[in-house]
């Protein structure tokens, strides 16, 4: 057992200093990270870094703006995936199998193939440059992701349950919302969290259907300017990881299952 | 369990196959439409037929040359970070904790690399690895002695994406180990203890069997994101030093938007996402199979 901790500390390690390293780095000033060499803590902390952020629209939008389109695009994903999953979990029709493939190969297709047509398909709609633009294209993902994870946790539930429901004269929409949805509520919670992740860590789309609107492409704007303001770009990496920590500390007790995608 | 034949699900499986559709249906006839075409500018196309599709695949021309070198960068990539990621997530499920707060803490801070924007996991890195301002950056060069500059050495660059990488997943692989170690009833664990099975027979006759389902989930996710992965490198070290660190992504961004070679750029995704299609459809029959047999020997 001692291996194990030995292990499992010396992995946690490794995974915390690259984000320790971020956090010094956003608590110190430009001319001590560039001028004064490696040091642990910062030997004058200063919240400067954070200040810019919070004071700046251009920064601060960034984040207002892609926790929009992260949660227009999590909301739509799980209430178009929830009745396919049910019909996937219960049904055989015509061409199921091959609509469930189909659906897979679009969790897998690579964003960059995407990124061009995208942008012209979003220009042709009008919709280029809004929030509505990347909450709809970040489904090409997510839908296929949420139908996957959801019928994995309805399939955990008998059919008896449906067919007894349907017996005492539940209609259909009456049983789904009151009977089935509350037993696969943490199912539900589960791949909310994963449309969440992806929408939120996705970079190419974000970045090719808005200017600048996404608060990770405005990161890059930064970086790929002359003369790195490492500070502001360190403290701007910290926050974006404020939500996911909050998300996780949620669904902690059913992120192992929700990783396996609710077939375990 | 046989599912009874249906026909009017397809009204509820519609709107989740209209949105993707949308996304995924009309965008790819435009890339079709693009890859048989040629321009000179001035949004004035004309047919091109497979030129695009025969330059691409042929070794010979530049293009091919260029497409092959990204491919295979991109092959080699995937396979380490597999050969990487599986053994050493494999073990860090094992060494979770059993019980108590620290099962908790532990997952909240596995998890925590997935949470992370693409672009902020290559700025932690861009940070963490420079040789001026990184905390690894110097270590490895003023206590270790050893050269190390991913902007400049092909090896640095590498093994810079490559650490990356296996910070930002093996997690993934991790948790889903756990999660399938966790379904196995303790009394197959007494069981094996009452018969003096040794440390390694417990892994290989009850662990192993029961985590063939998530790793197969597992590398299935991790080769079509290792395949497709853009942001992360392109951050730290923008596809370079020269091309050696261009994926195919990177490599077919750079076609598309940064030439503006729509026709190539076009060729490449068609039969990049081709290529996709094939891996997944093997992984889809595999897995098909395995909850088949799963099923047949009544272990699901």
């Amino acid at each position: 057992m001692r291996s194990n901790r030995l292990v499992m500390g010396f992995y946690l390690l490794f995974l915390l200093i690259p984000i320790y390293w971020l956090l010094m780095m956003s608590l110190k000033t430009n001319t001590e990270i560039l001028s004064s060499g490696i040091t642990f803590v910062p030997k004058v902390p200063t919240l400067a870094n954070y200040k810019t952020i919070f004071t700046d629209p251009s920064w601060y939008m960034g984040y207002v703006n892609s926790l929009i389109y992260v949660l227009i695009n999590t909301v739509l994903a799980i209430s178009v995936a929830l009745p396919a999953a049910y019909a996937f979990s219960r049904y055989h029709f015509l061409g199921d199998k091959h609509l469930f493939f189909w659906f897979l190969t679009n969790r897998m297709a690579p964003p960059a193939v995407f990124a061009l047509p995208f942008f012209n398909l979003y220009s042709a709609i009008g919709l280029f440059n809004t929030h509505w633009a990347v909450a709809l294209a970040h489904c090409i993902f997510n839908v296929p992701l949420a139908i996957w994870i959801l019928e994995g946790f309805m399939s955990g539930v008998p059919r008896e349950i449906d067919e007894t429901a349907y017996l005492d004269g539940y209609g259909f929409f009456r049983f789904f919302f009151k009977i089935f949805t509350p037993l696969i509520a943490s199912g539900i919670g589960v791949a909310a969290f994963f449309c969440f992740m992806f929408s939120w860590v996705e970079l190419l789309m974000a970045r090719t259907l808005t200017n600048n609107m996404a608060i990770s492409s405005i990161m890059t704007r930064t970086a790929s300017a002359a003369g790195m303001d490492w500070g502001v770009l360190a403290a701007a990496g910290i926050l974006t990881l404020v939500p996911g920590v909050l998300v996780i500390w949620f669904v902690r007790d059913y992120i192992a299952k929700g990783f396996a995608l609710g077939r375990v | 369990m046989v599912k009874p034949q249906n026909n009017r699900a397809w009204l509820l499986v519609l709107p989740a196959f209209l949105l993707v559709a949308f996304n995924a249906i009309i965008p790819l006839m435009t890339v079709v439409n693009y890859s048989v075409q040629d321009s000179f500018g001035n949004n004035e196309f004309f047919w091109n037929g497979v030129g695009w599709y025969k330059e691409l695949l042929d070794p010979a021309t530049q293009l091919g040359e260029r497409f092959y070198a990204s491919l295979a960068r991109n092959l080699l990539y995937s396979a380490l970070v597999i050969l990487i990621e599986v053994p050493l997530g494999i073990a860090v499920a094992l060494a979770m904790p059993k019980k108590g707060w620290t099962v908790a803490a532990c997952l909240i801070i596995l998890a925590l690399p997935l949470l992370i924007p693409w672009n902020v996991v290559g700025t932690i890195w861009q940070i963490f690895a420079r040789e001026d301002i990184g905390l690894l950056g110097s270590f490895v060069n003023k206590t270790l002695h050893i050269d190390y500059n991913y902007t400049s050495g092909v090896l640095s660059a590498w093994a810079t994406i490559i650490a990356m990488d296996v910070w930002h997943w093996t997690s993934l692989i991790a948790l889903l180990c756990y999660a399938g170690l966790k379904s196995i009833p303790d009394n197959f664990y007494q069981a094996a203890r009452i018969d003096g099975a040794s440390r390694w027979a417990i892994f290989r006759n009850i662990e192993l069997p029961k985590l063939r389902r998530v790793l197969l989930i597992g590398v299935l996710l991790r080769f079509m994101d290792s395949f497709m992965v853009y942001t992360e490198p392109f951050v730290v070290t923008g596809g370079g030093p020269g091309n050696s660190t261009t994926v195919l992504s990177i490599d077919l961004v750079k076609i598309a938007l940064g030439q503006f070679d729509i026709g190539k750029a076009a060729a490449m995704s068609i039969v990049y996402n081709l290529i996709v299609l094939a891996v997944c459809w093997i992984f889809y029959t595999v897995m098909t199979q395995v909850d088949a047999e799963d099923k047949a020997e009544g272990r699901s």
